[in-house]
């Protein structure tokens, strides 16, 4: 299973300008997260800050149990062993060809034979869909290859942290979705702890099981995706959606006279930039047919349900309609709780109950059979009446 | 914290801190020596890589440089009627100050601006992050190597400007200006002494570690952007080459307090 990463108020400035204060958040481990920001407010030097490559000013970075900011140099040596980081550009040693490149790690850090070292490497090339190219120098391959190369490199030693930053840069859009399909299959195998740094809204929506977004020197957000995709927060909006209107301006921020003369012009009918809404929860990526079920999905099920009711109500409907009805079920939750109000008081069906749709469908938009009493046991009282948002499991249920 | 220490400001503080740096960075060299594994692969390619690019520009300067000493000296030591010790003193000026420097100043020039190009190059490429990341201590694995390398070569050339030096000395003093070959070579001993040459290769060490820390911290922290990997290299020919002047000339000043002079 992939380590944790812990981070708590990490603060960074260089000189006078702060690049972003007190960023706390949570890696949950063997869980793909991306973290989102306009370009500029310090991504890369997040991701930086956080393998210690940059001191922060202020704050930690607990992986294993070792704070990054403060421990001796030995241990950061080993602690970032667990690492497999992607750069922008690759960040390939120039003077060695792909395959030394790939080797790299290899011949520093394992006793193993070159005979064993060739296998790994050109499994981790073919992988990478570089097989034939390993005698290349990194000058003479296209910037895609360099970095599915950096990707390569990062992988050998088997990470249990993988970090990515802007893997789709420079990358057409089939390569990015073979890039997050790659991904996600890495993480079904090695259950990595994966975080992407990336400003490609298709991949925030359909890669990560977390999502968070850096905006005016702060974590505006992180938590579960489907808080971030149904966030009413006018920044995340205007940055899924990719129009001018919003608080985003080309030089980050946008004073208050500007917006007003930006919105003036999108009343009066000129185009904002934007396509349409894509907000809302789409489907998430699988693992390729045939490989293992991603552990971290299951674990972060039970994570996500268990502060639900934390969440948004916007971000629970998605959460719970995203569930199959028999987690419902398992969970003691139904989606349109608290929208269809004739549904607030119909008893959950509990787990006993084997299913009978597999379809994609929420339960009560199925055909169902008058009251004839299938579902065994007797109807749950709902406490107050204004109608719950949802449902919270019965002690001794929902949790198992 | 550290916050007391990283806010303070005063006219000057910008260059100690670029010292200290320069200094841990010299230090960590010097503890990176001692560390295994040993890169001797890495060590080998830039030895023989100074070496070549150094070699040739050396014995061309060596050679004129022999001359001009041999011929001042020469000149001196006829008018004050001290024929004899022609080859004793261009010997001396030779081995103990003229060829530590000529080496120094080549390997900085041509070898230490290479390591600087390199290692600027590798760090905008962001190919040193990579590597720490990896794992991999940039210091002991580039680093290190390329400093013992620049110190060997520095040695090796040291010696071998010595000798060009006073053939060239030997050739300007005895064809052109007429000098006794027997009364050249007899007085050799008669100024210098073995501790001289000891000195010599000791200062030949020195700057070459010199050279090469300098040139690696203004690669390893080079001002952004390409144009800034000509500044630094620009700037660690310079910094290196008034380093060596001062600490040639305390070196001097300590050695020749210590270990008296034949002629007291």
């Amino acid at each position: 299973m992939g380590a944790e990463v812990v981070i708590e108020g990490l603060t960074k400035s260089f000189g006078k300008q702060a690049i972003w204060r007190d960023v706390t958040l949570t890696l949950p481990p063997g869980e793909v997260s991306v973290m989102l920001g306009p370009s500029g407010t310090g991504k890369s030097v997040f991701l930086k800050s956080m393998i210690g490559l940059l001191k922060p000013d202020r704050g930690k970075c607990v992986v294993n149990g070792v704070d990054i900011v403060q421990c001796s140099e030995h241990k950061l040596y080993e602690t970032r062993k667990l690492f497999g980081v992607l750069f922008q550009d690759g960040a390939l040693f120039g003077s060695m060809n792909l395959y030394d490149n790939v080797a790299f790690p290899l011949r520093e850090h394992t006793k193993k034979s070159e005979t064993e070292i060739r296998k790994i490497v050109l499994e981790k090339l073919e992988m990478t869909g570089l097989k034939g190219a390993e005698t290349k120098l990194p000058g003479e391959i296209s910037g895609g290859m360099r970095k599915r190369a950096g990707l390569a490199r990062a992988l050998v030693l088997d990470p249990e942290i993988i970090l990515c930053d802007e893997p789709d840069s420079g990358l057409d859009p089939v390569r990015t979705a073979y890039l997050s399909q790659l991904l996600i299959d890495l993480n079904a195998q090695i259950d990595a702890t994966i975080l992407i740094v990336t400003h490609n809204i298709n991949v925030a929506r359909t890669v990560p099981d977390n999502i968070g977004m850096l905006f005016r020197k702060e974590l505006v957000m992180f938590g579960p995706r489907e808080v971030l995709l149904t966030s009413d927060e006018p920044v995340v909006e205007q940055f899924l959606n990719g129009r001018r209107i919003g608080p985003i301006g080309m030089s980050e921020e946008k004073d208050s006279a500007q917006m007003a003369m930006e919105q003036e012009m999108a009343d009066a009918g000129h185009h904002d930039g934007s396509t349409e809404d894509v907000r809302g929860v789409v489907p998430q990526l699988q693992p390729t047919p045939g490989l293992p079920e991603r552990q971290g999905v299951r674990r972060r099920k039970d994570r996500v349900m268990k502060i639900l009711h934390t969440l948004p109500p916007a971000a629970q409907e998605g959460i719970i309609e995203s569930l199959t009805p028999e987690e419902q079920r398992r969970y003691g939750v139904q989606p349109h709780a608290y929208a269809g109000a004739q549904h607030a008081t119909r008893p959950v069906a509990s787990g006993s109950t084997p299913s009978r749709h597999s379809g994609e469908l929420p339960t009560e938009n199925i055909a169902q059979l008058p009251d004839s009493g299938w579902n065994g046991p007797a109807p749950r009282p709902q406490p107050g009446t204004g109608g719950p948002r949802h449902q919270s499991p019965r002690p001794g249920q929902g949790g198992a | 914290m550290t916050a007391g220490a990283s806010t303070a400001r005063f006219p000057g503080i910008g260059m100690l801190r670029e010292t200290g740096k320069l200094f841990a960075l010299g230090l960590d060299v010097g503890r990176g020596i001692f560390q295994r594994p040993f890169q001797l692969r890495e060590f080998i390619q830039q030895s023989w890589f100074i070496a070549s690019v150094t070699i040739l520009p050396t014995a061309l300067v060596a050679i004129p440089f022999g001359a001009v000493i041999s011929l001042q000296f020469g000149s001196l030591a006829r008018q004050l009627g001290a024929q004899s010790y022609t080859g004793a003193g261009s010997v001396l000026a030779t081995v103990q100050q003229a060829s530590p420097l000529v080496t120094a100043l080549l390997v900085a020039g041509a070898g230490g601006s290479a390591i600087c190009a390199d290692i600027g190059a590798r760090t905008i490429r962001e190919e040193i992050d990579a590597m720490e990341v990896l794992g991999v201590s940039a210091v002991q694995r580039l680093i290190v190597p390329r400093v013992l390398a620049c110190m060997l070569v520095a040695l090796l050339l040291n010696g071998m400007v010595s000798v060009i030096g006073v053939l060239g000395g030997y050739f300007f003093n005895v064809v052109l200006q007429d000098g006794t070959p027997g009364a050249y070579l007899a007085s050799f001993s008669a100024l210098a002494q073995l501790p001289d040459l000891w000195v010599g290769e000791i200062k030949a060490l020195i700057f070459g570690f010199i050279a090469a820390v300098v040139a690696s911290y203004r690669g390893l922290h080079p001002p952004p952007g390409p144009k800034g990997v000509g500044d630094a290299v620009n700037q660690s020919v310079v910094i290196t080459f008034l380093l060596l002047f001062v600490v040639n000339f305390v070196i001097t000043l300590i050695y020749l307090q210590i270990v008296p002079t034949k002629l007291g």
